[in-house]
């Protein structure tokens, strides 16, 4: 570890850097990296074993949230930051989760109004 | 007052955690993010911005495939390759996913040597991260080719809802395209590690400051971000 004076002396970036300078045992990031192949693998398998409908999206929609979420709590250090920062950049796209159910509503009536349209000869 | 000292030292003992935390640190004056850098702040505020942009193009995505009244082309036989007699749904989408995680993992402890100073291994990682990822890159371009061969086009394809090439070329388009600066981004930190510009207080040719261990680490929140898309593309594309 470098001492803070001499991180003042080279950059205004050093002058928050935490004390840490986000320093974790390595092999926590491996054991997140094994897992990520793992939940990776499994999702590639409920393709390849064929799972149809709710059990296929449910599956999919499980492995890609528990994967994001290693992603950004480990490697991106959000648990090690304060939840000053975690909250601003975290719930903000909570927005576009409210846009997703708008225009599920949209497209499911888009798509009523089409096949009223196209069954009476378009 | 719980605030950065004048000699850089933030003042960490006296802040408080939790909710309590989060509105004083949201009140305080200076700043409100106490454990980042300016510069780490606004690489997340960026990678917010540029989660609405992924956002909006899988959401566009969804409310054509939605709304269609076509059939949308079965993306495991769309992806298919013909290896050994037989075909091997989503086999190369599944091997870039793979080559993209391990990118992500030589990204992370590449960020853990830099914060020790180990400036060989840093390099090392660093570079092999960009390779993986121009890897990436390599597939993604093989795998546009063999479409575009197949007849999809953004107006159209041989299989079903014409929607489906405009989304595709969209969505793994602008992604590409990020991993593509992600690796020049890549390269550039690997020099400016190996050349030993964070020990010597070198300044940066485009913001003329010195720059320190942690950009390494803002680096790695790009390319980490690359590999989250890629995994909401992974789900929501290819395999729904």
């Amino acid at each position: 570890m470098a001492s803070h004076s001499e991180h003042a002396r080279y950059s205004q970036t050093a002058i928050a850097e935490h004390a840490e300078g986000q320093q974790h045992p390595i092999r926590i990031y491996l054991v997140v990296w094994f897992w990520l192949f793992v939940l990776s693998a499994c999702s590639y398998m409920v393709d390849y074993v064929g799972f149809e409908g709710y059990l296929r999206w449910g599956l999919v929609l499980a492995f890609m949230i528990v994967k994001a979420g290693l992603i950004v709590a480990v490697f991106m250090h959000m648990v090690w930051e304060r939840l000053a920062l975690a909250y601003a950049i975290l719930l903000p796209p909570i927005a576009v989760l409210v846009f997703v159910a708008i225009m599920a509503i949209e497209s499911d009536y888009t798509a009523l109004t089409r096949m009223n349209a196209f069954s009476n000869g378009g | 007052m719980a605030e950065t000292t004048l000699n850089g030292v933030p003042d960490e003992q006296t802040r408080p955690e939790g909710l309590s935390g989060v509105v004083a640190d949201w009140s305080s004056d200076q700043r409100a993010f106490k454990s980042a850098s300016w510069g780490k702040a606004m690489m997340w505020i960026f990678l917010l911005s540029d989660t609405f942009i992924f956002g909006c193009f899988l959401l566009a995505y969804m409310t054509a495939r939605m709304s269609t009244t076509v059939e949308w082309p079965n993306a495991s036989e769309v992806f298919a390759l013909h290896i050994g007699g037989a075909d091997v749904p989503l086999i190369l989408i599944a091997i870039m996913t793979f080559v993209l995680i391990s990118s992500s993992g030589t990204m992370a402890i590449a960020v853990n040597y830099a914060y020790r100073r180990n400036r060989n291994m840093t390099v090392i990682l660093l570079v092999l991260t960009a390779l993986l990822g121009a890897t990436f890159v390599g597939m993604q371009a093989f795998e546009w080719t063999k479409l575009i061969s197949e007849g999809v086009r953004p107006w159209g394809n041989p299989w079903g809802a014409a929607q489906f090439g405009s989304s595709f070329f969209m969505i793994t388009g602008f992604h590409g395209t990020h991993v593509t600066f992600g690796v020049i981004f890549l390269l550039i930190v690997a020099r400016k590690v190996w050349r030993g510009d964070y020990d010597h207080g070198r300044r940066g040719f485009f913001t003329s400051r010195p720059g320190d261990y942690e950009h390494v680490e803002i680096m790695g929140l790009y390319w980490h971000f690359v590999d989250l898309v890629w995994v909401f593309i992974f789900a929501f594309f290819y395999l729904w």
